[in-house]
């Protein structure tokens, strides 16, 4: 009988959406987005038209959720497509960001506007930073 | 505070008058490379910034802030934009058209202007008191500021608002047809 009501707590608990650790990480996230990205990706991860891609595009964040580090880290370059449309532009790096930065950004970005993605660890951005290409 | 003259009227009183910051001649290579000067605005209010299209700071919320007014006044010919590049290797009239159609402002509206160093950050410094430098220690170069400047129609400056600011730029988009109705 405890059992099973635990494991309902356990499981309620999971599904409203992660641990404390998770909200600290989207807060500060939350700030270094307002502070190094806002004004690029715009204040509702909108972008900008078809110069700067949006952060609403739950599929591709999915797709590229390994790559998130690299990309912020040591910015991107070349034809990508994000919301159904072509984007070729240059974002800049941040070398400047310390993995646990990465890591804070990436749990804000995934779990903002409409994404849901979960926890994001500074050991998930260690790793992703050894593959990037 | 203005700059001022002192004027007399007909009957021999005196007064104090404004002397308005004024907009020179200027002639450019605009994004479908014709030639554009100030004839390009007879008639028209206009709001001019500075910017370049590889700008990772200030430009995107700028221009994005401008876009709203663009919109705003999209049915209105007597209300212009033009957007001077301070990145005179790189930003040539094809790259100012790629920018201009992938911000949804490829019309007569908006005009993307390219001069030479030399006619673009004096125009910027002398004519619409924008500060304009070039700084390799900066990311992304070109350093400048984000003011968009108003000038009517007799090229006269009558206002400059923070384009990073959604505010200042909302008060100028209240202010446009106040300056408007003065030519009624």
């Amino acid at each position: 009988m405890l059992c099973s009501l635990l494991s309902i707590c356990y499981s309620c608990h999971r599904e409203v959406g992660g641990s404390l650790e998770q909200d600290m990480y989207y807060t500060n996230g939350r700030d270094l987005y307002v502070q190094h990205c806002q004004n690029c990706h715009g204040e509702k991860g909108e972008g900008l038209e078809n110069l700067i891609p949006p952060l609403t595009d739950t599929a591709y964040l999915k797709q590229n959720r390994n790559m998130l580090a690299c990309y912020i880290k040591n910015g991107m370059e070349g034809k990508i497509v994000v919301d159904g449309r072509t984007f070729d532009e240059k974002m800049p790096d941040h070398e400047e960001f310390t993995d646990i930065d990465l890591a804070q950004l990436i749990v804000f970005i995934t779990n903002a506007y409409g994404n849901n993605q979960g926890m994001y660890s500074t050991t998930d951005a260690a790793k992703d930073l050894q593959n990037c290409k | 505070m203005r700059d001022t003259k002192t004027v007399t009227l007909a009957d021999g009183s005196t007064q104090v008058d404004t002397v308005y910051q004024t907009i020179p001649n200027f002639s450019f290579l605009n994004q479908d490379s014709t030639f554009i000067n100030n004839e390009t605005f007879k008639n028209k209010v206009y709001v001019a910034d500075f910017f370049f299209t590889s700008c990772p700071s200030i430009c995107p919320i700028m221009h994005r802030n401008m876009k709203k007014v663009y919109e705003e006044y999209s049915s209105n010919p007597e209300v212009a934009f033009l957007s001077h590049t301070i990145d005179f290797k790189y930003d040539k009239p094809s790259v100012l058209k790629r920018y201009a159609s992938k911000l949804g402002v490829d019309d007569k509206k908006w005009q993307f202007a390219y001069g030479s160093k030399e006619e673009i950050y004096t125009i910027a410094e002398k004519s619409y008191l924008v500060s304009v430098t070039i700084d390799s220690t900066q990311k992304g170069m070109y350093v400048h500021q984000g003011w968009l400047v108003l000038v009517d129609k007799d090229r006269r400056i009558r206002g400059a608002y923070d384009g990073t600011d959604a505010k200042q730029v909302e008060q100028m988009a209240k202010d446009i047809p106040v300056l408007l109705a003065e030519y009624k």
